[in-house]
């Protein structure tokens, strides 16, 4: 069962290092992990999506409250925030094959980054379940590289952290 | 006021009432050193053989007296000796602040001679870590230190100085706060709002609850942990112990809590548990843990421990909750305010019957006539002759079982072990800490040959600062706890057990400038003993003991906890 988690810390050096370090520390593990600055430039925000029952993601809460650079956690309710991720993905593509890699994107609502002889370069943000449906249906093309952002996510409605 | 940095830097330390500091110099830190030759009276400092026995010295004043301690090394290596001493600290929540310095800002991460990222290899040990990159963050970086290591549950910090802050040119801006005060300043107060310094205000309800809990229980137990010695809450521990009129069972890091003398104590729980612990977390319905985190050496296993009770856990730190066993009920708080609380809402119970199922399952603890030395012996002759507020110091192994098993103790920061890192060579440096706390005290320090061996060298330091402390080596030639494992478990396979071999303990005591004596007999003992109390200076006794003498009972790792392995 996947869990996401905010994480508001002091953005200072070494603070990454450290909520990183609980996680390899006590055998919690990572899915995906975003880390970016926020509307406060002393504060960090950290979007970690976590693989475990609710036990683990209770002790991952409590443990991350301990350190004294964390201001918040917050396990977000599922279904109650917007999640999105960002995926850069490289395809081989010539004449041939260039449309229907094209359909796809219109399809999905991704753009296309950059464009040479034998390749795209596209860009989709989405949810993870979509980004994974466009991986999926490009992977018959071939995938030459692809690189994920992880998920970043905030509360629907008026709700903070 | 604009003071010099190093100055700024003693002056915290004053302002947090700090008068004794442990530690050793060395290149990068030679300007706080140059410092502490002016404040030299106001500020002791004891200057170890290692800097480990530094470390475990500032950990072990920091038990005696509930107050933080405080440790100074240098960078690179001088860093890296602290290392065990931080994590014995951190197992034990033991407040400990330790400084150290590093290279200056140009050779930061340059692979520089002595540099390590000691903040780096030191974040998984401590409750915080720091490094301070430009002087006039000292006081808040100093003041916030403090209040981390005191307050919640307590435990080691680092901070460590870039060599260039420590620049007797360095000027800061300081104004004295006493240390009461200075939490609501600056970046102590910003702190202190979002983690709430100060311990929880208990939730009054669910005090109401365990009050309930209590009154509907036949077969209540009380576990004494290591919150009730940290949070000096034995009063109200034994004021609560003597309403429920119920056995108490001890942990081992709960010792000194409850009076191990009081009719109500059932011994130590656990993998060397006495009978009468374990009998009762099994058979008892109501279950209530205070200040104890349910390690594996006392829920051994954790799906079948105290299985037909409720289960009840009071802790300061929230994230104990649930960690090990599943809990049905608990409070989040500090030891002493619950205790207060749950006090005010319980009336005097009477379980007679319960007792009498539990309480005459304790070993009686009278002393064999055997001819050759056994350690009960040995105990039972420290335990009689000593005086009875003797503070004691163990390493860790087979002695520190016995020593727990037959030493009494009555009040927090009377017994220093090592309990959750379990660090050989622990003793000695709390027993140097604690002397220096105490000077009124006798202090004993237990240990065997292999821990001995390991740290004997501080020796030196309990001779220099003349710190007559008692150390007595329960020399089986044999790492004994190990070579038990071994026997019970490894087929009597002793691979890399046996210690047959140097130094001759009484001619290395002597060698330091201290007394020693060797005993091989009850007699002896006594004698050696009685010239260990009366001769002013540092004595070892070192006591020959059979290699395969065994800590009972036992109770196999991971087995239910009545599942003796040894009676």
């Amino acid at each position: 069962m996947t869990n996401t988690i905010a994480v508001l810390v002091e953005n200072r050096a070494g603070v990454l290092d450290r909520v990183v370090g609980l996680f390899s520390r006590r055998a919690f593990n990572i899915e995906s992990l975003a880390v970016g600055v926020t509307d406060d430039p002393t504060v960090s925000r950290i979007t970690i999506v976590v693989n475990g029952d609710e036990a683990v993601v209770e002790q991952v809460e409590k443990q991350l409250n301990k350190l004294i650079d964390v201001i918040k956690v917050r396990t977000l309710e599922a279904n109650r925030y917007t999640g999105r991720e960002l995926v850069l993905v490289k395809v081989n593509a010539n004449t041939r094959t260039r449309a229907d890699i094209m359909t796809i994107c219109e399809l999905m609502g991704a753009r296309v980054s950059d464009i040479s002889t034998n390749s795209l370069t596209l860009e989709l943000s989405d949810t993870p379940e979509r980004i994974e449906t466009f991986e999926a249906m490009l992977r018959p093309f071939s995938i030459l590289e692809l690189a994920r952002t992880g998920v970043i996510a905030l509360q629907k409605g008026n709700g903070k952290i | 006021m604009k003071i010099r940095a190093t100055q700024a830097i003693m002056e915290c330390l004053l302002e947090q009432e700090v008068d004794t500091v442990f530690g050793y110099p060395g290149g990068t830190i030679l300007n706080l050193y140059d410092e502490l030759y002016n404040y030299q009276d106001k500020i002791r400092h004891i200057l170890t053989a290692h800097e480990q026995g530094a470390s475990h010295a500032a950990d072990g004043y920091a038990r005696a007296t509930g107050k933080v301690g405080v440790c100074f090394a240098t960078s690179g290596p001088g860093a890296t000796n602290l290392t065990t001493g931080i994590a014995t600290a951190m197992m034990d929540s033991s407040p400990v602040v330790f400084i150290t310095c590093n290279v200056s800002e140009p050779l930061l991460g340059k692979d520089s001679f002595q540099e390590v990222d000691i903040t780096g290899i030191a974040m998984p040990i401590t409750k915080a870590t720091y490094l301070v990159r430009r002087a006039q963050d000292i006081p808040g970086i100093m003041r916030q230190a403090f209040a981390v290591a005191a307050t919640g549950r307590p435990g080691p910090v680092l901070i460590d100085f870039l060599k260039n802050v420590t620049d007797p040119k360095e000027l800061v801006d300081y104004e004295f706060i006493p240390w009461t005060e200075n939490r609501t300043w600056g970046s102590v107060r910003e702190l202190s709002e979002v983690h709430g310094l100060k311990a929880p205000e208990p939730d009054h309800g669910d005090v109401d609850i365990l009050a309930k809990m209590i009154d509907e229980s036949q077969r209540p137990l009380l576990i004494c942990g290591g919150g009730v010695v940290r949070g000096r809450a034995d009063a109200e521990f034994r004021t609560l112990a003597e309403k429920l009129d119920c056995p108490v069972a001890i942990t081992l890091m709960g010792g000194g809590g409850f009076p191990g003398s009081h009719p109500l104590c059932s011994g130590m729980v656990g993998m060397h548990g006495s009978h009468a612990s374990n009998k009762a977390v099994h058979d008892c319905d109501l279950l209530i843990a205070v200040g104890c985190r349910f390690s594996d050496r006392v829920a051994l296993n954790p799906k079948t421990f105290a299985q037909n009770a409720k289960i009840v856990h009071i802790d300061i730190d929230r994230a104990e909750i649930d960690k090990n066993v599943l809990t049905d009920h608990h409070i989040v708080g500090n030891a002493k305010r619950v205790l207060e609380l749950l006090n005010q809402r319980v009336g005097q119970y009477h379980h007679e019957e319960w007792k009498q199922s539990i309480l005459p399952l304790r070993q009686p603890q009278t002393p064999e006539d055997e001819e050759k030395l056994t350690p009960k012996q040995v105990l039972e002759t420290i335990r009689r002759m000593a005086p009875q507020d003797t503070i004691v110091a163990t390493d860790v192994g087979q002695h520190q079982m016995w020593s727990i098993q037959y030493f009494h103790f009555d009040y927090p920061g009377q017994l220093l072990t090592s309990g959750g890192f379990g660090t050989m060579g622990f003793g000695l440096g709390a027993a140097i800490g604690a002397k220096c706390a105490h000077p009124e005290r006798v202090v004993v320090h237990t240990t065997g040959d292999g821990c001995f061996r390991m740290n004997c060298h501080e020796l030196a330091t309990v001779e220099h600062y003349g710190l007559p402390i008692i150390t007595v080596v329960f020399n089986n030639g044999t790492l004994g706890m190990v070579r038990q494992w071994q026997n019970l478990i490894y087929h009597k396979r002793f691979s890399q057990t046996t210690l047959d071999r140097g130094p001759d303990f009484v001619k290395l005591a002597e060698a330091y400038g201290l007394k020693g004596r060797r005993v091989t007999n009850r007699q002896e003992m006594e004698q050696a003993m009685a010239e260990a109390l009366s001769c002013g200076c540092g004595y070892v006794i070192d006591a020959v003991l059979d290699m395969d003498e065994m800590v009972r009972p036992m109770v196999p790792g991971g087995a239910d906890i009545t599942s003796f392995l040894l009676k």
